[in-house]
């Protein structure tokens, strides 16, 4: 999948218009994905974690999920790169089933679209799904 | 409820009467690993699983695959139960085990193309969908204790 120049001007967009507020909304993605109803089964990966409500761990692991994909549109040119090191991260140590990083970006979307619905237009929703699918394939990338 | 018809059973049951559970669950078990890599996770003290060949005799793998699959014929015992059949060990693996349910879909997976490999031409197309129905019935009675 090769994201065009066109979803790359929408991503950069999106990422600029949530600016300071993306740690808080990697938090609430994985509040939404891992503690509430959504996919209770991704919390298999955090039985390390306090999941209760309003958890600190589960805050400041989302802020690193959110810094990952900020840095990642920053240099959208070259995702795999950027994420080399967490992609051998995944491969080697965490391996967390690919599947999951489908749910991760369907729960991002939703937060970004509750929190900024004007933003999320059908063109740069399907950007933004690009990319989010992009990331989640080079993060996998080395798993076999 | 599932709905199993006369002959949905007949496939199940005539398949499960000439599978080997210990040589199949260890070949469908050893498979996972080496298909699906990052499924090793669960099993750091499993010892030598650096590669296909070592995995495949590894004696913790075939015992384990062999427990895998006979609880597999609980499942085929109770067809029409399944759910309360598998209540307390899907809490155990969610609670305890903590195994994404991703990795019952792709067990189900691998155990039917190691069924095919072993029937050939006799594990026909009506017998791959009867259990490919069991295999997601499984993995979904397996996740229904997840919280």
């Amino acid at each position: 999948m090769v994201l065009s120049s066109a979803d790359k001007n929408n991503v950069k967009g999106v990422f600029a218009k949530i600016g300071g507020q993306a740690e808080a909304y990697g938090a609430e993605t994985l509040e939404r994905d891992v503690m509430f109803a959504a996919y209770p089964q991704t919390k298999t990966y955090f039985p390390h974690f306090d999941l209760g409500k309003g958890s600190a761990q589960v805050k400041g692991h989302g802020k690193k999920v959110a810094a990952a994909l900020v840095e990642a549109a920053n240099n959208i040119d070259d995702i795999a790169g950027t994420l080399s090191k967490l992609s051998d991260l995944h491969a080697q140590k965490l391996r967390v089933d690919p599947v999951n990083f489908k749910l991760l970006g369907q729960c991002f979307l939703v937060v970004v679209a509750s929190h900024n619905p004007a933003v999320l237009t059908p063109e740069v929703h399907a950007s933004l799904d690009k990319f989010l699918c992009a990331v989640g394939n080079v993060l996998t990338a080395k798993y076999r | 409820m599932v709905h199993w018809s006369a002959e949905e059973k007949q496939l199940i049951s005539s398949v499960w009467g000439k599978v080997n559970v210990e040589e199949c669950g260890a070949e469908a078990l050893a498979r996972l690993l080496i298909v699906y890599p990052w499924t090793q996770r669960f099993f750091d003290n499993f010892g030598n699983l650096s590669s296909p060949t070592a995995i495949i005799g590894n004696p913790k793998v075939r015992a384990h695959g062999k427990k895998v699959l006979t609880s597999f014929g609980e499942a085929i015992k109770n067809l029409d139960n399944l759910k309360a059949t598998y209540s307390k060990l899907s809490e155990l693996h969610c609670d305890k085990l903590h195994v994404d349910p991703e990795n019952f879909r792709l067990l189900g997976d691998i155990l039917i193309i190691v069924l095919s490999a072993h029937f050939g031409k006799d594990f026909t197309p009506s017998c791959q969908a009867t259990w490919q129905k069991l295999v997601g019935v499984v993995a979904h009675a397996l996740a229904h204790k997840y919280h």
